[in-house]
């Protein structure tokens, strides 16, 4: 009996590539992921579960009847004051003008944490002098800043601004100075032999291979300029604006319990969505691209 | 220290002449200062003709990877000479250091783009370079969804895109399974004699270098030193199974445990 067929006798110089392509299908796993529609919903039932028990639990608190129905509404009267709100459009308006100054300030934090990040990367002697009074500003309340702030810039939108920036870009420098500090001397030895050298060290190994942590540290960074956003609109209220802040202000001194909690909802959900939205979902596609999550 | 002579039909024939690709003359390498340093290697000299393969064998602490560093150029020998002929070897790791973020076939056109090719070529090219190592239906994937042995292989690609004259390898296949190993040591083999490389391979495991290498070095560890040479004579197809190559580890091996013997009455 024949053992060796005649046609695998004539493909003897590529036998080595079929014994190859044999052990590189045993290697490689076969993993199917569930339909789309599967995976939306069960990754949502948690979450709507919870947020059905906690309006549920303020509910209950409502009609125990431990404080007046005028200072503490229930979830129906609120998100009806909320729908009120909406189609009146003075909700939008002042979610619009939050939601500029969040990007300004946040943009112009990223840039400010940015360049002080890579700076401090290069130099040993900046890192010496201003390394740890970086992470001593990440632990300064930025509520601190504002009577400083308003005295700079008097009660203007700069004013706000500014402690936006002060608050969010130590997060973001840091994050960047712990990517590069964590980069895998494999990959910068890997990088070196393949000639980078300089810029292009920079660019094509080291912030590449930062860019995890660069994330964390834009993520807590979007935290802190959110905080410091609502602080300085409660703070520095500018006459004839509207603002998330300042309809929250305004509700209090009206002492229109409904439309504080409105707002604060409103605070919470734009807090939650861009964190969610841009900041998870970003982190997640980095760390599935570089096999980061576990596939079981 | 038995140094093997060469045998006569061994012998360079005055006829071919060699040019050492690799010359390392008194080289030693010493970490730190004072009390504390650590000699890494010990006037070491070694030479590897252009077009040879040379396998480094020894125990840990020999300075193998102190020793790729100087010839790679990431490391400055403390004293001795360095020649290098035909410009910048490459080196692969014990893992491959792929760059996570990257495809492999991404992988392989960073090394072109840091060569110099023009945008336009590197795609094709690049698919060229992981075709010879039979991984054309992986070109899209990520590292982390290689096995072990593939990103090897994508390393080997990386490597090859360098266009260096001389490729050193730090027991590439140290963390692999002994079936993909052998598949590898054919693959490499290959791409030795066909793109004519100077291959210097180290590695702790006897067999593979005497499978591998046409020449096969032993050296002590703290300090390393080179000890002593052994010619690989094993005609027709060489296999990590072949009685030849058995015996001739057999010798190898009995040395290398006399060197870590040494060690043991310090």
């Amino acid at each position: 009996m024949r053992l060796v067929s005649p046609a695998s006798e004539a493909s003897a110089p590529d036998a080595l590539g079929t014994r190859l392509a044999g052990l590189d299908t045993l290697e490689i796993p076969s993993l199917r992921r569930p339909p789309r529609l599967r995976r939306i919903v069960s990754a949502a039932w948690p979450k709507v579960v919870a947020l059905l028990i906690a309006l549920g639990i303020w509910e209950l608190v409502v009609l125990s009847g431990w404080k007046p129905i005028w200072l503490l509404p229930s979830p129906l009267t609120v998100f009806g004051e909320l729908w009120q709100q909406l189609v009146a459009g003075q909700l939008i308006a002042a979610v619009a003008v939050t939601l500029r100054r969040a990007a300004i300030g946040y943009g112009l934090a990223v840039v400010v944490g940015g360049a002080i990040g890579i700076l401090v990367v290069r130099s040993k002697t900046l890192r010496a002098a201003v390394g740890s009074l970086i992470t001593g500003l990440q632990t300064m309340p930025s509520i601190a800043w504002f009577p400083l702030a308003i005295l700079l810039f008097q009660l203007s939108e700069m004013a706000i601004l500014f402690v936006v920036i002060l608050g969010a870009a130590p997060s973001i420098a840091n994050g960047l100075i712990s990517g590069v500090d964590h980069v895998p001397p494999l990959l910068l030895r890997a990088g070196r032999v393949l000639g980078a050298r300089g810029f292009a060290m920079y660019r094509f190994v080291i912030l590449p291979a930062a860019l995890p942590a660069s994330v964390a540290g834009l993520k807590q960074g979007w935290a802190f300029a959110w905080r410091s956003l609502m602080a300085g609109e409660l703070l520095v209220l500018i006459p004839g604006q509207t603002s998330v802040g300042a309809q929250l202000q305004f509700s209090r001194e009206f002492s229109d319990a409904p439309g504080l909690i409105a707002m604060m909802i409103v605070i919470l959900t734009i807090g939650i969505v861009v964190d969610v939205v841009i900041f998870s979902t970003v982190e997640h596609s980095i760390r599935t691209r570089r096999g980061l999550v576990d596939a079981a | 220290m038995t140094v093997l002579a060469r045998q006569p039909e061994q012998a360079v024939s005055t006829a071919e002449v060699t040019t050492p690709a690799i010359q390392l003359v008194a080289v030693t390498k010493v970490y730190g200062r004072g009390p504390d340093a650590v000699i890494a290697l010990d006037g070491l000299d070694l030479t590897v003709e252009a077009g040879s393969f040379v396998c480094l064998v020894g125990a840990s602490g020999c300075g193998k990877t102190t020793l790729l560093n100087i010839v790679a150029g990431l490391d400055a020998p403390t004293s001795g000479t360095v020649q290098i002929e035909g410009g910048r070897p490459t080196l692969i790791f014990q893992e491959a250091a792929l760059f996570p973020w990257l495809t492999a076939i991404e992988n392989v056109e960073l090394a072109l783009r840091f060569r110099g090719v023009p945008a336009g070529r590197r795609r094709p090219e690049a698919a060229d370079l992981l075709d010879r190592v039979h991984l054309s239906g992986f070109a899209d994937k990520r590292p982390h969804e290689l096995s072990g042995g593939m990103r090897q292989r994508v390393a080997l690609a990386r490597a090859l895109g360098q266009e260096a004259r001389i490729l050193l390898l730090d027991e590439p296949f140290g963390a692999l399974d002994a079936i993909t190993r052998d598949v590898l040591h054919e693959e490499l083999e290959r791409i030795w004699r066909d793109a004519g490389l100077t291959v210097l391979f180290v590695t702790h495991n006897v067999r593979e270098a005497v499978r591998l290498g046409q020449r096969v070095i032993l050296l002590s560890s703290r300090p390393g030193r080179a000890v002593a040479e052994f010619p690989v004579v094993i005609g027709g197809e060489r296999r990590i199974e072949s009685p030849e190559v058995s015996a001739l580890a057999i010798t190898i091996g009995q040395q290398l445990s006399e060197q870590v013997r040494r060690h043991a009455s310090r």
